[in-house]
């Protein structure tokens, strides 16, 4: 059984191999892959052209159910975001080296599923050409948005992020962009070699690269928990029973990292089989991921029965009620299938034999992200129909229009992700380096120098390759 | 501002919104509605739509709950009290409840606006920008009464085909798809009347308008009037029933005045009086 994280006698070489191969000849599989994203979203397409021509109407959005799916899933989407900053900021910060084979991928997902999730506030709008009077830009009449508005500090918040993750991604890219650059002919050479930003590898370029890199981890953390915060505050600034909860900026940040870790699952078990990564994504690392994931269901759990909890002994006669309308209410198959994959399907994270088996932890992935989705149309779609006015109480179901849009959405994240595979090395290779260097000297150290001397030994005719002397100053 | 000053006089800072922002109100327009006259006839609901151009969505969109009525007539039934179901004999059992933008001093649907499409007018008004609106509906989910409509498609073909689209006031605009609207307390008679009354050079008189639910009520169940004028009929009925602004909770001397506000606990501080209704058994 495979008990380290990596094999530590993995040359530096069959590392560069392993990952720049994974980036070439795109096999027959990832075509289907790539046509079947596309065929997603142009259902969306078409469902958007529609909705755009004829009236939000058609999405059977009504009085009161104001909001939908499109709420939700823009909610899912945030929250899917904030895997990549958890692996690679906080676990950066935290000194978690084994985030190291498989944070790239999960940060490329964090700026993927933002821009999936910026969408959906835009298609939900009425009047989607007028939907840049929510910033902040410069207008002789002198109109400002509402800085009172969740909404708008949504608008904030997101395009910070976007900006801070896809900035932090690049960042953290540039050694590795590098070797593509030294590996790669043609449109690739000229496109890694604009991107590379003339990196050599030397010590000074090291050091200014370790030092904002901290700082960009340093930032993010605090932004991350703020921007799930602040779509939260869309609930529970209001005051709607069932959305004007004080726990619900935890519980959201909660939910964000579960349904994130959970995507980190599902992705590292699509990568490791499809690109044979079974050297780098290993089962260990696999097993470290499921215990976080755990972990964080646990506490997700935990603050479902807070809410609960101060639901049933406060004294909101109607929040009392929406919530047993939600346990025995139309929504409730809904609502207990959430509960169910949320915190129930958790468990079997706790089983090492179910952990190390693939096609189980690939469908319990799946699974706990259809409970996280669950979750979010629980929070909006319950309240909309049942609150204070029992005139307006009423449900209404989507139609096929939202759930062609929330269907496209899986098949946008899925193509944006696709092609980001295959242009840029989904397993940062230079960290992987520095994981294998630390772990070889700190179990065989005479090994490790022999090694590193090897390595390091320019060799007749060619300039030293970057990237492949892990240098760990000013880290 | 001291800090002294902050925590001396905080209480007079989140008292702010009884003055809505403003430190001196023009107007302060309110209703009084009794429940007891009221006998569901739906007229105001009617001359609402005529006045207020808007937009009839038919039958199949009204069941979808895409209606536009600013102004409806909840209907209640209690609980059975002779015996039987008493929705058989709705004489016996129903009560109506007229429901209009209750114009709420601390509204819940400002805020919440990411343009500012909806603010707080000096006439006390709850005023919507039909051309700033977005459409991102929060507005109306933030409203406790549920009173915001939206416009889910484009109505003017549908809703006024020629000749019909003559009918129309011109007074207001037709709103188009995408756009929030609701109750404006007739904000076009309140323009008119203010305007005439300045070029007059005068005050608005009390009962010299009327909104056009008002106007149209057979037994006169809707006062309408400004609640900052202390001889208008309007506040006259509120304060017999003992009922101020500003205020989550009245404290009445006497226990059988029927004036409420609906579901004033929440704060919102709504101007629509409503008089209970009263029901021998
Ligand atoms: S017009 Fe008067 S009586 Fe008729 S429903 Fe309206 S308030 Fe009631």
């Amino acid at each position: 059984m495979q008990t380290k994280d990596i094999n530590e006698n993995i040359e530096w070489a069959k590392i560069n191999a392993d990952v720049l191969r994974s980036m070439e000849n795109p096999r027959i599989g990832y075509w289907i892959a790539v046509a079947t994203c596309i065929a997603m979203v142009s259902c969306a397409v078409v469902a958007e052209i529609y909705q755009y021509q004829t009236g939000i109407g058609v999405a059977n959005l009504s009085w009161p159910q104001m909001w939908g799916l499109y709420i939700a899933t823009f909610v899912f989407w945030i929250g899917m975001s904030h895997s990549g900053t958890l692996l690679s900021a906080i676990l950066h910060i935290v000194h978690a080296d084994w985030r190291k084979p498989i944070y790239r991928f999960a940060e490329a997902m964090t700026t993927f599923s933002l821009m999936t999730a910026g969408l959906f506030p835009i298609i939900h709008l009425g009047r989607v050409w007028n939907m840049y009077w929510v910033l902040p830009y410069v207008s002789d009449r002198g109109i400002w948005p509402n800085f009172r508005s969740p909404l708008s500090w949504d608008a904030f918040a997101i395009t910070t992020y976007l900006t801070s993750s896809a900035l932090f991604l690049f960042i953290g890219m540039i050694p590795d962009l590098a070797i593509c650059r030294d590996n790669a002919r043609g449109w690739r050479q000229k496109l890694y070699t604009v991107l590379s930003l003339g990196w050599q590898g030397d010590d000074r370029q090291w050091r200014h690269f370790r030092k904002i890199y901290l700082l960009m981890a340093c930032f993010l953390i605090p932004l991350a928990v703020s921007v799930h915060s602040i779509v939260s505050a869309d609930f529970s600034m209001s005051i709607m029973p069932g959305w004007h909860v004080t726990t619900f900026p935890p519980y959201f940040v909660a939910g964000a990292l579960y349904s994130g870790c959970a995507a980190i699952i599902t992705l590292f078990i699509i990568l490791r089989y499809f690109f044979r990564f079974e050297e780098y994504m290993t089962i260990p690392i696999l097993e470290k991921i499921c215990k976080l994931t755990f972990a964080i269901a646990m506490v997700w759990s935990y603050l479902n029965l807070v809410e609960f909890a101060a639901t049933w002994y406060g004294h909101d006669q109607v929040a009392k009620e929406l919530l047993l309308w939600k346990f025995n209410g139309p929504y409730a198959p809904f609502f207990w299938t959430m509960l169910f994959c949320g915190s129930v399907m958790p468990f079997a994270l706790a089983f090492e034999k179910l952990r190390r088996h693939l096609p189980t932890m690939f469908v319990v992935s799946l699974l706990l992200n259809l409970g996280m989705w669950l979750e979010r149309w629980m929070i909006v779609g319950p309240t909309l129909s049942l609150s204070y006015e029992p005139f307006a109480w009423d449900i209404n179901w989507p139609s096929m229009v939202q759930w062609a849009i929330v269907f496209g959405s899986f098949g946008w994240f899925g193509l944006l992700f696709l092609v980001f595979v295959k242009v840029f090395p989904s397993v940062s290779m230079y960290e992987v380096k520095e994981m294998v260097f630390h772990r070889r000297r700190a179990h065989r150290p005479d090994f490790a120098v022999e090694l590193h001397r090897r390595a390091t030994d320019p060799q007749p005719g060619r300039s030293p390759q970057p990237g492949q002397n892990p240098s760990t100053e000013g880290a | 501002m001291s800090l002294k000053n902050l925590l001396g006089d905080w209480s007079k800072y989140r008292k702010g919104h009884e003055e809505g922002g403003f430190h001196k109100y023009e107007h302060m327009w309110g209703l009084a509605i009794d429940l007891n006259k009221c006998i569901g006839c739906n007229a105001c609901s009617v001359a609402c739509y005529a006045e207020n151009n808007l937009a009839v969505v038919g039958k199949d969109k009204m069941l979808s709950n895409q209606g536009m009525h600013w102004l409806r007539i909840e209907r209640y039934w209690d609980e059975p009290q002779l015996g039987g179901d008493d929705r058989d004999f709705q004489e016996r059992g129903a009560s109506f409840l007229p429901m209009m933008c209750q114009q709420c001093n601390a509204a819940t649907c400002e805020p919440v606006c990411p343009v500012a499409a909806t603010y707080h007018t000096p006439d006390g008004l709850n005023a919507q920008v039909y051309n700033r609106c977005i459409g991102s509906r929060y507005c109306s989910n933030n409203c406790p009464y549920r009173l915001r409509y939206f416009n889910f498609y484009s109505y003017y073909e549908s809703s006024w085909p020629a000749p019909l689209h003559m009918q129309l006031n011109p007074d207001l605009s037709v709103r188009d798809k995408g756009v929030m609207e609701k109750c404006t307390f007739c904000v076009q008679r309140i323009r008119t009347a203010k305007d005439t009354a300045r070029a007059e050079n005068r005050k608005v008189i009390d009962g010299e308008f009327n909104t056009a639910c008002a106007q149209s009520c057979p037994t006169k169940a809707i006062t309408f009037g400004d609640m900052l004028n202390p001889d208008s009929a309007v506040s006259k009925k509120w304060k017999a029933q003992q009922v101020e602004l500003g205020k989550a909770e009245q404290h009445k001397a006497n226990r059988d005045l029927r004036g409420y506000r609906v579901l004033e606990g929440l704060n919102t501080d709504p101007k629509v009086l409503y008089l209970e209704r009263v029901r021998e058994v």
